[in-house]
């Protein structure tokens, strides 16, 4: 198990290197001078030279690379062009933000979606079944801005049991938590949807395995065999999902954050790169991938767990 | 009275009959056997009695467990029986445990989930469950961690750890070595004397039959043909149909005389050494030698015979002469041409060798016509034949193992499992190589069907010069089909020798071991109306 952990570090650290190399290079290759979009076109050479070595776009690539790394690592992340703010400012007020409300639709989803795929394996071709994975078809359909602006209408407009938008901040707890509650369940609904689906599947998959008789032989009743047996050697490809759904969740909410008016990371990558703000992309694309890895890291690590086949392989 | 009182049973799923008024009666302490080929019928038989048939089963008739009678019992009830009162193995080790537990959870299930007992009391009774069943390993390892035979003492341990009065065994020792498979069936029939238990073991093998059954049962079609003592059984065999199974088991086919050659393939001082993850972070990593400088050869129109139980280096072997993978030491000539060349394998080679494996279900893309799947060794000729030329081929081929040209349109779902094999070794023979490999070629097939295409490899031997590695478990067969045979154990060839030499008089302890451990056939005689 050490093993495997140690393994999977290394490989993390791999992976961080090569992504802050891909997201470097690729803002460098894009075109489009972030000095002269800041000036305007009319903006005179010297002028343009003098923000430029302000900026530190006239140092070489390798330097400004290892100046960008070494920020990273040390928590500065450079000065936004555009806002005149450090970027760690702006970003740590924002994955507050997005943070929360990913892990809130993780959980929604994933409590969601654990039941009704169990209930609809155990009761595969029953009303049930039919009914759960008619439910699941249609939430893969519809997207996710339809279900807010649906939820919107009737919770918010009718209803007025929560806000239409906006986001109070922390100072409350309670009051935060009840504004993400919407933006949080449009986000959950399509992801518990397929989720559920996959662990429908898994687990059927599961059912018709040689162990599964084995329980049955020795006096364990169906649902025995499916919990005690069939659930846990279910879970790999749920797992996989679930790692995949959360990158989704922190970094794809941007329509439900404009929805919503939340200030949240989508919505700052989305005005930075109109604004070409060259350092604030790069640092939260950077933030993303970052949390990706560690995610796949944390989903590695749950697999061990699960699979004591997968303890012993690098 | 009987412990278990199968009677009249009928079973229909749909609208297929599969079971046709089959009684069996089981003493205490008695082992009976039903034997048959698949789709006989006795699988279900065994399901039937634990109630754990498919769903849209329909049963006629009783089964009578002491006094309980399974067709009219609840499944509630029927849950605190299996386990209790009558527990089951299965064929499949390596896939009837959960991977996710240890065993010795597993086997604690069992107690747990039909008595009031602590965990505690309940992982002490399965530890001792798992040594009475003879296995030494910690209760705390995986499935994963054991070996085939290790995992089905596990599951004997499972079915047996409250001493049930009736154990149902479904090809217990199928899937394993004939060492492990005489250890296994000692331990059934030890437990059985200890236990005062009832055994029916379903297995297709009728040594194993002969072996330890008390009680015979032949069944056909979902019939039962034949039933009777063992002994009596033996000397009196009565029905045709068995007849024809212990003919077909001791099936000896005339090959034509072998005329010595020129050397063909060549295996000189072959070494491949795989290695495993480290144990500890800064460990040495763990070596295991698959083959220890392997050599032999095999000549023009030479029938070779490869013996040896799991792990002992076969599926490596075949593989390196196949060119799928390349040795780290020694050399693998055909016919003057390393089989291997440039990091991958040498076409020129394959030219002249082609390979028939096991799985006549799994080897064949399901989405190809049977004209396709037969000439796809074509691509490896220079001048592969075209147009009519290539039917004709299609046509030979099929021709020549019993098939007709018709056949060449139809798809592969559309045959049997000796069909398959046939088409499996017209797909060897289209490109009319120099040498076939024979993995495991008849193992998965019924001993009728076994025996026709043993039979259609010795008469392909006549047609003409054909050499072969023929690679199998099965002493019996290897015994019939070679002319020289290769013991192997642990990557090395520990004897080798003229084939009716070595079975009769074998040198090494390894290849003595082998052939004690395989059960063998009683003489038979048969009833007079049946000759």
């Amino acid at each position: 198990m050490i093993r495997y952990t140690l393994g999977r570090l290394v490989s993390l650290i791999i992976s961080l290197v090569i992504a802050s190399l891909v997201i470097f290079s690729v803002i460098e290759i894009i075109p489009g001078d972030p000095a002269s979009f800041m000036l305007g076109i009319n903006a005179r050479e010297d002028t343009l030279a003098a923000l430029r070595s302000e900026m530190g776009l006239d140092q070489p690539l390798a330097v400004r690379y290892f100046d960008w790394v070494i920020g990273l690592l040390q928590g500065d992340f450079g000065n936004s062009w555009t806002y005149k703010t450090p970027v760690s400012e702006l970003i740590s007020d924002r994955i507050w933000v997005s943070l929360p409300l990913a892990i809130y639709a993780l959980i929604l989803s994933t409590l969601i979606a654990f039941p009704a795929g169990i209930l609809a394996a155990s009761r595969r071709g029953g009303a049930s079944d039919v009914t759960i994975m008619g439910a699941t078809q249609m939430g893969v359909a519809i997207p996710n801005f339809w279900f807010a602006m649906i939820m919107v209408l009737i919770f918010a407009i009718h209803l007025r049991w929560f806000s239409a938008g906006g986001f109070p901040g922390w100072s409350n707890p309670l009051q935060g938590l009840k504004s993400l509650t919407l933006p949080a369940i449009s986000l959950a609904l399509p992801q518990a949807a397929i989720l559920a689906r996959i662990m429908r599947s898994s687990l059927l998959d599961m059912l018709s395995e040689d162990f599964i008789r084995t329980a049955r032989a020795k006096g364990l009743t169906r649902s025995q065999a499916l919990w005690r047996h069939a659930v846990r050697n279910a879970l790999i490809p749920v797992l996989t999902i679930i790692g995949l759904q959360f990158s989704f969740l922190l970094a794809g909410g941007i329509i439900i954050e404009q929805i919503f008016f939340l200030p949240g990371l989508g919505r700052l990558i989305f005005q930075a790169i109109s604004a070409r703000d060259l350092i604030v992309v790069e640092s939260v694309v950077m933030l993303l991938v970052f949390t990706v890895i560690i995610v796949n890291f944390a989903v590695d690590l749950a697999y061990a767990a699960v699979d004591p086949r997968l303890r012993r392989k690098a | 009275m009987s412990l278990l009182n199968v009677k009249n049973l009928s079973l229909s799923i749909g609208s297929f009959q599969i079971l046709h008024d089959v009684s069996i009666d089981i003493q205490p302490g008695e082992i009976v056997a039903i034997t048959g080929e698949s789709g006989s019928g006795k699988s279900l038989t065994a399901l039937a009695v634990m109630g754990l048939l498919p769903h849209g089963s329909v049963m006629k008739g009783s089964i009578w467990l002491e006094k309980k009678n399974i067709l009219t019992t609840s499944e509630h009830d029927l849950c605190s029986m299996r386990g209790r009162a009558m527990g089951m193995v299965f064929q499949e080790p390596m896939t009837a445990l959960n991977p996710v537990k240890t065993i010795g959870n597993q086997v604690a299930e069992t107690i747990i989930i039909h008595e009031r007992v602590t965990k505690f009391d309940a992982n002490k009774r399965a530890a001792d469950m798992l040594q009475r069943v003879g296995l030494t390993v910690d209760p705390s390892r995986y499935p994963h961690e054991l070996s085939g035979g290790q995992r089905q003492r596990v599951v004997i341990a499972m079915a047996i750890a409250l001493r049930p009065k009736l154990l149902i065994a479904d090809e217990p020792t199928t899937a394993l070595d004939v060492t492990t498979q005489a250890r296994i069936l000692e331990l059934l029939k030890d437990l059985v004397a200890d236990f005062d238990m009832g055994l029916l073991i379903i297995t297709h093998d009728l040594a194993v039959v002969a072996e330890i059954a008390d009680k015979i049962v032949v069944m056909q079609n979902g019939c039962i043909v034949e039933a009777a003592k063992t002994q009596e059984l033996l000397h009196n065999i009565r029905h045709p149909y068995t007849k024809a199974l212990f003919n077909a088991s001791t099936h000896r086919v005339i090959l034509p005389k072998y005329i010595p050659s020129l050397p063909l393939l060549s295996v000189e001082s072959v070494a491949r050494t795989y290695n495993f993850p480290r144990k500890s972070v800064f460990g040495p990593r763990p070596k295991f030698q698959a083959l220890d400088g392997v050599s032999f050869h095999i000549s023009r129109g030479e029938r070779v015979g490869l013996v040896g139980e799991s792990g002992c280096g076969k599926s490596t072997l075949t593989r390196a002469i196949l060119g799928l993978e390349e040795v780290q030491k020694g050399q693998i000539m055909l016919d003057g041409q390393s089989v291997f060349s440039q990091k991958k394998p040498n076409l020129e080679v394959r030219r002249k060798m082609q390979v028939v494996f096991q799985d006549p279900y799994g080897s064949f893309n399901p989405r190809h016509r049977v004209d396709r799947l037969i000439a796809e060794p074509l691509h490896v000729l220079e001048n592969a034949p075209i147009g009519k030329d290539r039917d004709l081929a299609i046509s030979k081929a099929l021709e020549d193992v019993g098939l007709t040209a018709a056949d060449s349109k139809k798809y592969i779902h559309e045959f049997s499992g000796g069909q398959r094999q046939r088409i499996a070794i017209a797909r060897a023979l289209i490109i009319e190589p120099e040498l076939i490999i024979f993995d495991e070629a008849v193992s998965a097939l019924d001993v009728s069907i076994r025996a026709q295409v043993l039979d259609l490899i010795a008469d392909l031997c006549r047609k003409r010069p054909l050499a072969y590695l023929f690679i199998s478990h099965d002493l019996s067969v290897v015994r019939t089909v070679t002319d020289r045979v290769l013991v192997m154990q642990l990557g090395q060839i520990v004897e080798q020798g003229q084939t009716e030499q070595v079975f009769s008089n074998p040198q090494h302890t390894y290849t003595q071991s082998l052939i004690a451990a395989a059960p063998t056939l009683p003489e038979v005689t048969y009833a007079i109306e049946t000759i």
